[in-house]
């Protein structure tokens, strides 16, 4: 029951930070209806970004704020150079670009930092695990899981209270339309892939204080897809609730499976789950229904 | 008709000069040159082709015209995107409705406030109260002066995509009104609707252009040459991507040209009187 409950808990605690990476992701998918398959990449930008300045003796908190500014100008310079080109053209090739350029961010990134495994030394987190009744969870987990809440509810309150929220709506919608109202697509994209750029930083900073850092943190690109797919694609509550279950469902997954199954249950259970979830609910839990009429 | 336009101020609002517009090789607009005086509603006729969207869509910006000019309030704006031209006053609707299918007709027509918002980003989060001030504010104009006057009280809170076409229209008028344009482009707003319905919409456009509280200049593409007769106060003749004539309704009746190219050899113009 103990280790029912911490797989439980711990599974919540990592589910946070794929929410928080998904909900970068669906932000794009929402705006642009781009499947954005650099996102993997993305997280590991900034994390290594974070650790570098880490490393340089910068406190944890404002080496990830430095990360964070970083990912809003890379967001920025993402839209201007590889994106804005491509407004008005098929989402298709804009899919194909971010294939392209997540080959371009997993090159650039070998070259700066190689592929050996780096660790935040000293570790971030105190090593002592804190106990809530029966109940033991690292410490690295219970602090990135509120960090990742923190900057989740910060995320929803930006769309929820300023009125980009529903221009971002309005440009997925109906570009040109939302052009006719004033409202920039360049500055809703750029808005987008930026705060993309800030989530999966922080998610892949946070991942890589728990597992250290190296290319395969990138995964954590590819586990947004059954978040999303869970949630609905363009759902923001539907990818946090997403990112918690997955969390979890990896976890028991891991503590219960992995015993019979041994090596990658882990690994490929979301994409199981996903896979028969799709037969059930092709929409999400929350995702839109498009209903053609006929 | 000739009376009151007359009346209208001769300050130009929008002018186009020499306008080529062309997509490979074919000619959408060759030398365009057209003058909207403030005030006035002036119309834009010509068959089908004739490159009358195409028009409209270099006006509001969505094209970039290979040559010429555009000017607005006497200020070139040829190189501004249509987002930059929302900004400074100008507002459309689109042949085939545009709307947000998927939100109620409320935050369609919120959307159209978007230009007006002061509080920027991190003002909308930090002066939280004072946002909360100037979108009550927003509303109360939406509501008063919006929805009152496009008469769709009733379905504020449905979703667009659930309405029937004709409302539709009305929603995304209502939208290009909420930005308070100076000049509003009206692309074949009576296409699709029934007699009652184009009746509406015929006095909705007048009210927005006559009534003191708007007085919106009025650029309106429309093959229903009964109304295009009726509200405009100067009628522009496309075809083939040229002028054919500029001038008050009685003029192009009379033109021997527009009666050959577009009115037909017959008396074609009395559809719907």
């Amino acid at each position: 029951m103990e280790l029912f409950l911490m797989t439980i808990v711990t599974g919540i605690m990592v589910g946070g930070i794929y929410a928080l990476v998904a909900l970068g992701w669906v932000l794009i998918y929402k705006c642009s209806g781009v499947l954005n398959l650099a996102m993997g990449e993305m997280t590991l930008i900034g994390a290594y970004i974070s650790i570098t300045f880490y490393s340089m003796g910068i406190p944890f908190l404002l080496a990830l704020l430095l990360s964070l500014i970083i990912g809003l100008i890379l967001g920025i310079l993402t839209e201007r150079i590889f994106l804005d080109k491509l407004i008005g053209e098929p989402v298709l090739s804009v899919i194909m670009v971010t294939v392209g350029l997540s080959f371009f961010f997993k090159g650039s990134l070998e070259l700066i930092w190689g592929t050996d495994t780096k660790v935040f030394t000293p570790p971030v987190f105190p090593l002592e695990p804190i106990e809530i009744g029966p109940i033991v969870i690292g410490q690295a987990y219970l602090w990135s899981f509120i960090a990742a809440i923190i900057l989740l509810i910060a995320f929803v309150c930006f769309f929820k209270y300023t009125r980009w929220g529903l221009a971002m709506q309005a440009t997925a919608d109906d570009e040109m339309a939302a052009l006719s109202l004033g409202i920039s697509a360049r500055f809703v994209y750029a808005a987008a892939w930026s705060i993309a750029f800030i989530s999966a930083g922080v998610g892949g900073t946070l991942l890589g204080n728990i597992n250290g850092l190296n290319i395969s943190v990138a995964h954590l690109g590819l586990l947004v897809l059954p978040v999303v797919v869970l949630g609905g694609l363009n759902s923001v509550p539907g990818a946090i609730v997403g990112g918690i279950i997955i969390g979890i469902l990896q976890n028991l997954c891991g503590a219960y499976l992995d015993q019979y199954f041994p090596g990658g249950v882990k690994e490929i259970a979301p994409f199981a789950f996903m896979v028969i979830f799709l037969l059930f609910k092709p929409y999400g839990l929350w995702g839109w229904e498009r209903i053609e009429r006929v | 008709m000739s009376l009151q336009s007359e009346q209208k101020t001769e300050e130009i609002l929008l002018e186009l000069q020499d306008i080529h517009m062309h997509f490979g090789k074919v000619k959408a607009l060759s030398g365009i040159n057209l003058k909207i005086k403030k005030g006035e509603i002036h119309s834009v006729i010509g068959p089908n082709g004739a490159g009358k969207t195409v028009m409209m869509n270099c006006i509001n910006g969505l094209y970039k015209p290979q040559k010429g000019k555009i000017l607005f309030k006497n200020n070139e704006i040829t190189p501004l995107k249509p987002y930059e031209r929302a900004k400074i006053g100008m507002a459309r609707t689109f042949q085939k409705v545009e709307v947000f299918g998927g939100m109620t007709v409320l935050d369609n027509i919120r959307l159209g406030r978007h230009i007006h918002y002061k509080s920027g980003i991190l003002n909308g989060a930090l002066y939280l109260g004072k946002a909360a001030k100037e979108e009550i504010e927003h509303r109360t104009f939406i509501e008063e002066q919006i929805i009152d006057l496009l008469e769709i009280e009733h379905i504020r809170h449905k979703p667009v995509e659930m309405l029937p076409y004709g409302l539709q229209k009305r929603v995304e008028l209502g939208r290009a009104l909420a930005l308070e344009p100076n000049l509003l482009i009206l692309d074949e707003p009576l296409a699709g609707l029934n007699l009652e319905e184009v009746e509406d919409m015929a006095r909705f456009i007048l009210d927005i252009n006559e009534e003191k509280r708007w007085k919106v200049t009025c650029l309106l593409v429309e093959h229903d040459m009964g109304v295009v007769m009726d509200l405009s106060n100067n009628i522009f003749v496309l075809n083939f991507g040229n002028m054919i004539m500029d001038g008050t309704p009685e003029e192009v009746q009379k033109n021997p040209e527009v009666i050959k190219a577009y009115l037909g050899e017959e008396d074609l113009y009395a559809t719907r009187k």
